[in-house]
């Protein structure tokens, strides 16, 4: 259901980047008014973030960390349900703005004063911030939910440092959106306070403060973005290893450093303010924190190389989109350290290149690493394969259309050219760098139809997919494909992190941790 | 930990912490950036609210009491001091309740400055936290009347962390609202 739900935002935020690079192609383009296109922009970050990644990965989280660890059902199945459907309500109420004389106009982290009722009039905002608190609420239920299950109801033999990968770091993402979540939603209800009840919270001429919006945004948003960060790791951290045909290179790291990631990231907010004008020591401290992080990223980074390392590598389209993931999140990676360096933010903030960076980490990062875990988990989930032929078309133009459209947006946010605008005027290169780019739009948006095309025939097809198509090891691929109602009649014994590949080899088994 | 329940509480109210500790952080930095917010927060009268947030402390009090109670399976002792408990929650409740109303005739509104936004919305949501766990704690009491068996440690104990956890945010709420201007 999350999975579907997700499936549909991103089809209608799709469109919506469509229309916005459709309308960037050319210099002085009038294809639709500014008004239309400061909506699109907004609703187009909305979506992608709250209505589509988070469901995405909520989803797969929750259809399979009971399968890994071995449960029958998540702990709380109502509040489950509920967690869907709060979701599922915000983002209702966030598209029906459109019938209700607007969409939210301010961008998806909608800076006061400009999202206050005396820069947008119309109710859009107001849908925002009612349709952000419910899948926001929707959110903690999913984490409360994550969390305890993998604390009552693993198998009774699975030790927490057995975990694999995937549910080690949605375990630690509980915890992440259990303690960043809150912080959005007050911020949330301060605002529609002020728009509804007349309040002053962010309100500067009448005392109150737009830098303290600000700072609640971003102290949950950077988090927010390990929040859709750390899952896609997991993914990747369960794809590599199966199709390298080697455990995890050194699992205690990319465990670990996922705990550093989680501590660090609560530290490095300011760095989105940089430009507001806060002292050189504030500045100073959050440039280094914001570095720091990078650290453990990079470690995970070189775990991933070293366990393909020397590894017999299999190049299934999950693979592949394992790959791709590697190579643009870590440009993502780089663009976003680079960011850190105080000067040049200020030289670079509000521009392309922040575009750029934005789309290589939720894009190259955290899609590609659902991509990849919709390829490998899609046995598992319905019995049927998808076409691994449709699948490779998918990928490249995908990751091709991908780079072609964001790598020149670095170049020209270096340009100079400032993001949120509606048009542009024919400034030396940018005309042509747009128009690439818009092309490059053009490349996934047909991807993205292959996409749909796959799913829509691999469903009409007989049920055909073994229980452990791809030799995997974690507990998932001993039950059948698609897993009866009741997960496990009966679960193999269970002493490493690898229960099936000691269970196939009897005579090599894994060292024992229980 | 084997009771999922009283996890989930404790989970929960770890978030909701940061939900509060957010907009404890609005008035204090209200209070930091104007100084009409302390002078406002003279009109408030600590006394008054200081009897009310002693209602509040012994309402967790007799809650300890009646969980003792109902884990030696003293059915009656638990009832009382449930129903204790609940009358409590409604004096603090309507202590609150009576505060906004004179507030309201002093002109000091949700939409009158600074103050008023960040003193109401603060106390407002921990009153919310207050009114639900008073909902709660009056379904356990009803529960309790009825078939006695439904009325498990179990459920009660999420319950129990919940209203601590409720009594805490208003002993913070209480030094920096209260407390801090006279200072």
């Amino acid at each position: 259901m999350y999975l579907w739900l997700a499936l549909f935002f991103f089809i209608i935020g799709g469109l919506e980047a469509m229309v916005l690079r459709a309308q960037l192609a050319l210099p002085n383009n009038e294809l639709i008014s500014p008004e239309t296109y400061n909506q699109l922009f907004t609703m187009h970050g909305t979506t992608m973030i709250f209505l589509v990644l988070m469901p995405a990965l909520i989803g797969l989280g929750t259809y399979l960390i009971p399968l890994m660890i071995g449960a029958n059902e998540m702990a709380f199945p109502r509040l489950n349900a509920f967690s869907l459907w709060m979701t599922f309500m915000g983002g209702t109420l966030l598209y029906f703005s459109f019938f209700a004389g607007g969409g939210p106009d301010a961008g998806w982290f909608n800076y006061a004063p400009l999202s206050e009722n005396n820069y947008s009039s119309s109710h859009g905002v107001d849908y925002y911030l009612i349709g952000l608190i419910l899948t926001g609420i929707g959110s903690i239920g999913a984490a409360l939910n994550f969390v305890t299950t993998v604390l009552t109801l693993r198998a009774p033999d699975m030790k927490l440092n057995m975990l694999p990968l995937f549910v080690w770091m949605m375990f630690i993402n509980g915890f992440l959106i259990l303690a960043a979540f809150p912080l959005l939603n007050a911020g949330l209800f301060m605002m529609l306070i002020d728009r509804q009840f007349d309040a002053h919270f962010f309100i500067p001429s009448s005392g109150g403060s737009a830098i303290l919006w600000q700072h609640f945004f971003w102290a949950f948003g950077h988090p927010e973005v390990y929040i859709l960060a750390l899952p896609a790791f997991g993914i990747i951290s369960e794809v590599i290893p199966v199709f390298s045909r080697k455990p995890i290179f050194g699992y205690k790291f990319v465990a670990s450093s996922t705990v550093a990631i989680a501590l660090l990231a609560f530290g490095v907010w300011v760095h989105h303010m940089f430009a507001v004008g806060m002292s050189n020591t504030v500045n100073g401290f959050f440039a280094a924190s914001s570095m720091l992080i990078g650290i453990p990223t990079g470690i995970k980074v070189i775990n991933w190389i070293g366990t393909m390392y020397k590894g017999s590598i299999r190049m299934t389209v999950s693979m592949m989109f394992a790959l791709a993931f590697l190579i643009d999140f870590t440009i993502g990676g780089l663009s976003g350290a680079s960011f850190a360096i105080v000067p040049i933010d200020w030289q670079l903030t509000d521009t392309y290149y922040v575009v750029a960076h934005i789309h290589y980490v939720f894009l190259g990062g955290t899609a590609f690493g659902i991509f990849a875990g919709i390829f490998y988990w899609f046995p598992k989930i319905t019995g049927r394969h998808l076409s691994e032929k449709l699948g490779k078309w998918h990928l490249w133009l995908f990751v091709f259309g991908f780079n072609m459209t964001f790598l020149l947006q670095h170049m020209l946010g270096i340009l100079g050219m400032p993001r949120r605008i509606y048009t542009y005027p024919d400034l030396p290169y940018w005309k042509i760098l747009n128009l690439i780019s818009s092309i490059g739009a053009i490349f996934m948006f047909v991807a993205i139809g292959i996409f749909l095309y796959n799913i829509f025939i691999t469903l009409k097809k007989p049920r055909s997919a073994e229980d452990n198509p791809w030799e995997a090891w974690t507990l998932e691929w001993s039950t059948p494909s698609p897993p009866n109602l009741k997960n496990f009649e009966q679960l193999p014994p269970i002493h490493s992190r690898r229960p099936l590949w000691d269970l196939n080899n009897p005579d090599n088994p894994d060292k024992r941790l229980n | 930990m084997k009771d999922k329940g009283k996890l989930l509480i404790l989970l929960l109210v770890g978030s909701e912490t940061f939900f509060f500790i957010s907009l404890i952080i609005a008035y204090v930095y209200y209070r930091n950036f104007t100084n009409t917010v302390d002078t406002v927060a003279h009109t408030l009268d600590a006394t008054r609210a200081g009897i009310f947030t002693l209602f509040l402390i012994a309402s967790s009090v007799t809650l300890i009491v009646a969980k003792n109670a109902l884990k030696k399976d003293n059915r009656k002792r638990f009832k009382i001091f449930l129903v204790l408990t609940v009358l409590l929650g409604v004096i603090f409740i309507s202590g609150q309740i009576g505060e906004y109303i004179g507030l309201y005739k002093k002109q000091i509104t949700l939409d009158s400055d600074v103050f008023g936004s960040s003193f109401f919305t603060l106390t407002g949501f921990h009153g919310l936290h207050v009114i639900l766990g008073l909902i709660a704690l009056t379904i356990i009491f009803l529960l309790s009347i009825g078939k006695m068996e439904r009325v498990g440690v179990a459920a009660f104990s999420g319950m129990d962390v919940y209203w601590h956890f409720v009594d805490v945010v208003w002993i913070f709420v209480f030094y920096f609202v209260y407390i801090m201007p006279l200072l």
